[in-house]
């Protein structure tokens, strides 16, 4: 773990130390123009005109002492706005990786009981153009839909900053109302992966020998699919769901940005365009975390289902 | 005919009052103003930070000493009066008297003759009060500035976001005002709107200063500055009414659907000051660039109307010299290189440059600052290509690695935007002095253009204090630069502001956003 780390912080420095240009660059560009001795000022006081290797060996030692530093852009602890964006990005990509699970895993399981059927084929049709769609287009077409033609959600940010009274449940609805487009549109790129996962699954388990005798039994069609098919086809899902983990938090970057939700992800865009590399490795180390952990999650999940497997 | 009269009387009276920013209607007090801003600001202390996204929060924070209406006229603001004298090397400022930061602690002098001071040292538009050598606070009411040199582009620097009035007993406390901690948090302003919060990537809240100084002001109870990045985005939180207002919008496809909009009002008034122009930058000391044969026969092989036609859909102006078409300076009657294949094919023969058998004369590469400027980028190719240049468009992935290129000298062609500024003393003349010439540094002259004669021009109206003779010197700077074509300059960025018909008196000046909004009302 510690490794894993060490290596992303080394990598991920050397990466964006090889970009050219730095933040003296973008604060010039916010500034609408920068003064020589300005410029060279700001390199010298963020260390920026230090040798390459110097600069890393000041980062490493940093980070292990728990100092993620100061923002270059906005001069405010790197540690303090992760933490301030962590939560918004958690609850997207966690109720998007959870709605995406629930609805490929439903539409898989009804697809596999007909699978040549036309169903299927719709299925499979609307799970892949999920998966087709570029992000930020199915984000644009159901901001179109859903808040223009048929303006019901916002276009916009996490909560409604007009609401200043109110109890917990307005206050949760309105996050909720809020949540909702974001959250279809990173998950749509996964339904196509997890139905077909799914549904390819249940196809093998459901030719399997124990699922005829469970039907031989005598067993409800549902006890049947749910409670030996579906159990056993969930394996290859879940353990793929861990493993996408790292594309749903990549895939989370370009949803905050269309719609200005406030998380790690336009955070990051922000970091990249203006070269905030302080608070772009400080991302990247939460997102290796946050990874490490989804797919610790994923093991114990894979445990409970089968307690076969060892972790 | 006297129909004729009464019509010409009523648009007399209608140019007079919207010139003055005064609406028909009755302003009303209440309300709050949901705006949006593309870009989130670094912090909103304008002092030490320039830049229109800054300046937007940061001109509703701070007031200046002065502010200008439509007509490029200055007029009081914090200071209620002010006295030119000694052929303007002394600027008297008389400061409102019962004026107070927004934690209640009077304005006074010394602290204009901090915040200059502030500004002068920190701030990136040094040009701005380079010649101002000391601030003299004989009363606690009476700031004197004392000047090396006439300085006509002061009155313009003491305007806006440029000269932000910020407390010394807060600033002064021996931070380093570039990263005080108050410059995003509990920041004490002196303007008409105080903030409320700020959270970065988020929004910014501002409300309603009671104690400022211009009694019934601000009309507005709040402001939400919704910061979104997406264009798209906010085109649709325009229509579906969730924002009621959004400045500098520059894609044309955007500006034409919201125009179509009955709910919305779409505008290209009020960025005059600001002055932003599209432009293509020529690097003039190396490669084929260097010649201007090369650069005038590009410039005739480039269809300026095709731009605005076809690449601005009809939304830009016209921008034929640096200096901005709505500034009081601006020179039209300059060569405007109209497109013509067979002059600028001649001149490259002239010029010894000769196609080869592929009809090539040689290769250029060109690249572009921003994404909105790929469609200039690839029109170029296709444009220079009837004259036998290859053109490469070089794309870069982001503004800091095309500024590292360009600021660097790395280029042949180059296309930008940049502002005016107001005054050409801030914002043009830094594009083409010799002694701007600066490797490493983006936006300085970058094209590294030297002429001795075009530098004592800018030198000469830089000090001309009779406005006459500063646009005499400036007509004649433009028609040399025309000639040199250091670069070639097409149209204006086309900036609109976008408001909902609820939206009263919104800011149609020559600084837009970066101008008070306290006249601003909502009618609903």
């Amino acid at each position: 773990m510690l490794m894993v780390l060490l290596v992303v912080v080394v990598l991920n420095f050397l990466m964006l130390h090889l970009a050219p240009g730095d933040i003296a660059d973008t604060i010039a560009q916010t500034m609408g123009g920068a003064d020589e001795q300005d410029m060279a000022e700001l390199r010298k006081q963020y260390g920026l005109d230090q040798p390459f290797f110097i600069q890393l060996f000041n980062y490493v030692v940093k980070v292990a002492l728990l100092d993620f530093g100061q923002s270059h852009f906005y001069n405010l602890p790197v540690f303090d706005l992760i933490m301030e964006r962590f939560p918004a990005t958690l609850l997207l990509v966690f109720s998007a990786q959870i709605l995406s699970l629930f609805v490929g895993i439903l539409l898989g399981v009804y697809a596999a009981q007909n699978p040549n059927g036309l169903s299927s084929l719709f299925v499979n049709m609307f799970s892949l153009f999920g998966y087709a769609a570029p992000v930020f287009w199915t984000g644009i077409l159901l901001l179109i839909a859903f808040s223009l033609h048929i303006p019901i959600f916002p276009v916009s940010g996490m909560r409604d900053i007009t609401i200043e009274s109110g109890n917990f449940f307005v206050h949760f609805f309105d996050v909720l109302r809020h949540l909702f487009l974001p959250m279809i549109t990173l998950a749509s790129i996964f339904f196509a992966y997890y139905s077909r996962l799914c549904r390819a699954s249940m196809l093998e388990v459901l030719g399997a020998d124990f699922v005829r005798t469970a039907k031989a039994k005598g067993l409800s069609k549902k006890d049947v699919l749910l409670k030996h098919a579906l159990k056993n086809s969930l394996s290859p899902v879940i353990t793929f769901a861990g493993l996408s983990f790292s594309a749903v938090v990549s895939g989370a970057i370009l949803v905050e940005t269309v719609y200005s939700w406030p998380g790690l992800g336009t955070l990051a865009f922000n970091s990249i365009i203006s070269r905030d590399t302080p608070v772009l490795l400080g991302i990247l180390i939460f997102s290796t975390l946050m990874v490490t952990v989804g797919n610790l999650l994923t093991d114990l999940m894979l445990k409970a289902l089968d307690p076969r497997i060892k972790i | 005919m006297k129909k004729h009269f009464l019509k010409t009387l009523l648009l007399t009276a209608t140019l007079i009052f919207t010139s003055l920013g005064v609406s028909f209607a009755e302003p009303k007090k209440g309300g709050t103003l949901i705006a949006a801003v593309g870009n989130n600001p670094r912090h909103l202390n304008p002092a030490v930070q320039s830049g229109i996204v800054t300046g937007f929060p940061g001109a509703q924070l701070f007031a200046t000493p002065i502010r200008y209406d439509n007509n490029w006229e200055p007029q009081p603001y914090l200071a209620e009066s002010w006295e030119i004298s000694d052929g303007g090397k002394t600027v008297k400022l008389n400061l409102v008297k019962d004026a107070v930061f927004h934690d209640g602690v009077p304005i006074k002098s010394s602290d204009v003759k901090f915040s200059l001071e502030t500004i002068k040292k920190h701030h990136p538009f040094k040009t701005m009060f380079a010649p101002v050598v000391s601030v003299e606070t004989p009363d606690e009411h009476t700031a004197v500035l004392k000047l090396s040199s006439p300085h006509p582009a002061l009155m313009l620097a003491m305007s806006s976001q440029l000269m932000a009035i910020i407390p010394e007993h807060v600033y002064g406390d021996g931070q380093d005002p570039k990263t005080h901690p108050q410059n995003s948090e509990n920041v004490v302003g002196s303007g008409p709107f105080k903030l409320v919060e700020f959270k970065s990537g988020e929004h910014i809240i501002l409300e309603r200063f009671d104690d400022f100084f211009i009694d019934g002001r601000p009309y507005l109870d709040k402001m939400v500055l919704k910061i979104i990045r997406d264009p798209a985005t906010r085109t649709i939180g325009l229509e579906n009414g969730e924002i009621d207002f959004y400045a500098f919008e520059n894609v044309p496809t955007n500006i034409n659907r919201l125009k179509k909009n009955a709910n919305l009002n779409v505008t290209p008034d009020g960025y005059a000051a600001i002055g932003p122009i599209d432009w293509l930058a020529f690097n003039t000391k190396s490669g084929k660039t260097a010649d201007v044969n090369v650069r005038r026969a590009i410039a005739y092989a480039i269809d300026r109307n095709f731009i605005l036609k076809a690449i601005m859909l009809g939304v830009a102006d016209e921008a034929r010299t640096g200096i901005h078409p709505g500034s009081p300076y601006y020179e039209p009657d300059v060569e405007a290189y109209d497109i013509d294949i067979d002059k600028a094919n001649k001149i490259l023969d002239d010029a010894g440059y000769k196609k080869g058998s592929d009809g090539m004369r040689f290769g250029l590469n060109v690249d572009f600052g921003w994404p909105g400027l790929r469609p200039n980028a690839e029109y170029t190719k296709a444009a220079l290509k009837k004259i036998g240049i290859d053109v490469t468009v070089r794309q870069s992935a982001d503004f800091p690695t095309w500024a590292q290129t360009v600021s660097n000298h790395n280029f042949d062609l180059t296309w930008d935007t940049v502002f005016n500024w107001g005054d050409p003393v801030i914002g043009v003349h830094r594009t083409y002095q010799t002694s701007n010439i600066k490797k490493g540094v983006i936006w300085s002259n970058t094209q590294q253009y030297s002429n001795p004669k075009v530098d004592a021009i800018m030198e000469k109206a830089g000090v001309e204090n009779n406005m006459d003779k500063r646009k005499a010197l400036y007509s004649e700077l433009q028609k040399m630069l025309a000639n040199d074509l250091p670069v070639y300059w097409t149209n204006t960025l086309p900036y609109h502001t976008i408001y909902s018909n609820k939206v009263g008196n919104p800011p149609m000046g020559i600084w837009a956003t970066s101008s008070p909004m306290d006249m601003t009302y909502i009618k609903e």
